[in-house]
């Protein structure tokens, strides 16, 4: 029998990158490619743990770099959607890709390929409204604290926007989801993970970890936000299609709506 | 912070703010300096929406809605029975940094009742850009109202601080002009608009040989007119859109459908509708004459001073020129391409491309975007399966407005049911 395979990693890009080169040099006929988070499914073929390597992962990143700009976007940007069993699919999308003789030319009409373009696209799409989205609070250490909840893993995405723009205060956004964060402290960012007693939503509820300024700004925004409104030209399903009910508690202006 | 006042103020002052339909913070590309606040991106960012769906992206008010004139379209007019306020130029500054830090915003949409004078109104608000700009360290978006009859000295000055500056012309006819605004020139509107529009090209050309110039205005300027307040054509409005995008380079032309404020027997009374399917296809429009080569005389002239209601203008326009139809897909230039119902012009680009590699019938046209619902009544391609040409242009109509379902489908019945 062929050298047939599971193989398990550690979650992370570069480990799922790792993978990716070692079943290629192993020329290892894979089954599956699992995180080590998941409860492991390899009755039925062995399992080989795979550890992270970066130079191994850079090897690949290059060698899908050097086919295609795109490419190396999308694969990127289909890992962090986290769907289920994407991890074989980008597999097999990275070896057609590296077999390929011009990257650029893959055919659309593919599903794979037509997978992992779309699954890019809502990845970036959420990445835009994260952008938007995310609401500060002001915390007594002076920290700019938000919450998110992504569909997907975006946080990764967002970071240089968020660095680029609010250089001069430190800021903290926390994926609760994925229970980890991104936090700048002015000179760089770093990812934390916390143990948070409560999830700050925008609640009516007020916590001390605020300072009432705090409050006051979240009020003044909210009675802007309702100002802005033109009572004879309401068009609600409009409204909610640029704006999703499932972010809406983040919002301190949906503060009564949520 | 003194919150009730400044609540008081805001609510107010933003009210009053609410009529300008402009909220784009696009345009512009400043970057964060020396690790300041903030940066502004070449598209904008909607941070939220209304309930109308419109864009909310900057903080847009005003610094007072004291005025010393009386223009009857306005809710800020002097005659006008409104509570009254006005910020301190440090509350702006104030307001503006805790929104953008929040991310609430992209910056700052500030606009004024004119106090005093013109100059004097207009000193206070270069004065808040200022000092967002050099005490603040505020990369973000700044977009300021010029007020009409600004000196250039003044209209200099502030586009060294705003990324874009607008004027609102509101009533698209001289004669419009007077019956409603008697305080106000046209001359007071155009003459900031020149100053503006000649520092955008000077600054340009000095930055061709100077890396270094600064910025002005970065974002252009614009301005807005208001719709269906006195009896204007279509015609009367796209003219004079035309007029001000070619005379001072307008980077955009707004549309507002008139809410109207007042009772004022020139005026719609209060109460009626806002004709919001009229200010939809002022825009497409727009459009048209700026990305799809249309002239204006083509869609609006004396035999058709207004857009159709039922139907969009370049679909009305088609309609009326059959004799250019069917259009040749793979021969046809890109001018024509433009034209056909139901193409757009990204659809174009993509067609121009793809035909050089082979020639294209229906399945690619879909794959590529095309709405063939409409555009294959006006066009033929490398298939032998095309619209009969003998439809004539009633019945066209008839079939694409059968198949239609446009998001102002139930406000054209209602309208229709009107004229029954
Ligand atoms: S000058 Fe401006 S603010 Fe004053 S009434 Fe006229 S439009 Fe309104």
């Amino acid at each position: 029998m062929k050298n047939s395979k599971t193989l398990i990693y550690d979650g992370s890009f570069n480990g799922f990158l790792t993978t990716v080169f070692v079943a290629f040099e192993e020329k290892i006929d894979v089954v599956d490619i699992q995180r080590n988070t998941k409860g492991q499914s390899g009755l039925f073929s062995e399992t080989e743990t795979i550890f992270t390597n970066v130079e191994k992962a850079k090897r690949v990143w290059n060698g899908i770099r050097s086919k295609s700009h795109n490419a190396i976007t999308n694969v990127y940007f289909a890992f962090l959607s986290e769907a289920d069993g994407i991890e074989l699919i980008l597999y097999t999308y990275i070896q057609k890709l590296i077999t390929s003789k011009n990257g650029k030319q893959l055919d659309y009409s593919d599903g794979i390929v037509l997978r992992i373009s779309q699954l890019a696209r809502s990845v970036g799409r959420e990445k835009h409204r994260m952008e938007a989205f995310v609401r500060f609070q002001l915390t007594k250490d002076d920290i700019y604290f938000a919450n998110i909840e992504p569909d997907f893993d975006v946080l990764p995405l967002i970071s240089k926007h968020f660095r680029n723009r609010y250089a001069d205060q430190q800021w903290l956004i926390y994926d609760v989801k994925r229970k980890y964060g991104i936090f700048y402290n002015l000179e760089h960012v770093e990812l934390v993970s916390l143990n948070l007693k409560q999830v700050h939503f925008n609640k009516i509820h007020k916590s001390d970890a605020f300072l009432n300024d705090e409050y006051d700004y979240q009020t003044l925004w909210n009675d802007y936000f309702k100002s802005t409104n033109i009572k004879s030209r309401i068009n609600r399903k409009l409204h909610t299609q640029h704006v999703p009910k499932r972010y809406w508690k983040y919002l301190s202006e949906k503060k009564e709506t949520a | 912070m003194d919150f009730n006042r400044i609540q008081e103020k805001l609510n107010i002052l933003a009210d009053a703010a609410k009529y300008d339909v402009s909220c784009a913070s696009s345009g512009s590309d400043r970057t964060n300096k020396d690790k300041g606040l903030g940066n502004t991106t070449k598209m904008g960012i909607c941070h939220s929406y209304t309930e109308d769906g419109r864009c909310v992206s900057l903080l847009k008010i005003l610094l007072t809605n004291h005025c010393i004139f009386d223009c009857a379209y306005c809710v800020t007019r002097k005659s006008n029975d409104v509570k009254r306020a006005a910020f301190k130029i440090q509350e702006v500054v104030d307001l503006t940094i805790n929104f953008y830090r929040r991310n609430y915003i992209e910056g700052l949409f500030l606009s004024s009742g004119i106090f005093k004078n013109a100059d004097y109104t207009m000193e206070r608000l270069i004065a808040v850009a200022k000092k967002l700009r050099l005490e603040e360290n505020f990369n973000g978006y700044i977009h300021l109202k010029s007020i009409p009859d600004a000196s250039d000295e003044l209209m200099y000055e502030a586009g060294l601080y705003a990324d874009r500056l607008s004027i609102n012309i509101e009533i698209p006819t001289i004669s419009g002009l007077k019956l409603l605004a008697p305080d106000k020139k046209h001359a007071d509107f155009t003459k900031p608009m020149l100053k503006v529009k000649n520092e955008l090209i000077r600054f340009k050309n000095e930055r061709k040989v100077i890396k270094s110039t600064p910025k002005y205005a970065p974002a252009g300027q614009s301005t807005q007119m208001i719709v269906g307040a006195t009896g204007e054509t279509d015609k009367d409005i796209m003219y004079s859109a035309t007029y001000y995008y070619k005379q001072y380079n307008m980077k955009r032309v707004y549309y507002s459908g008139y809410v109207p404020v007042a009772d004022d027997s020139r005026l719609p009374s209060i109460g009626s509708q806002v004709p919001m399917l009229r200010e939809n296809r002022l825009y497409q429009t727009d459009w048209l004459l700026r990305f799809y080569g249309f002239a204006v005389n083509e869609i609006l002239n004396n035999d058709h001073p207004n857009l159709d209601i039922d139907v969009d203008p370049k679909l009305s326009w088609a309609l009326r020129n059959m004799h250019h139809f069917p259009v040749d897909i793979n021969t046809a230039d890109k001018r024509m391409l433009a034209r056909i119902p139901g193409m757009g012009m990204q659809s174009v680009e993509k067609i121009l491309n793809a035909r050089r590699f082979k020639k294209l019938n229906w399945d690619h046209l879909k794959k590529i975007g095309v709405a063939l619902n409409r555009a294959k009544y006006f066009m033929i391609c490398d298939s032998r399966n095309w619209e009969r040409k003998d439809l004539d242009a009633e019945k066209i109509k008839g079939m694409i407005l059968q198949q239609s379902t446009g998001k102002f489908r139930n406000q054209y019945s209602t309208q229709l049911s009107l004229f029954n």
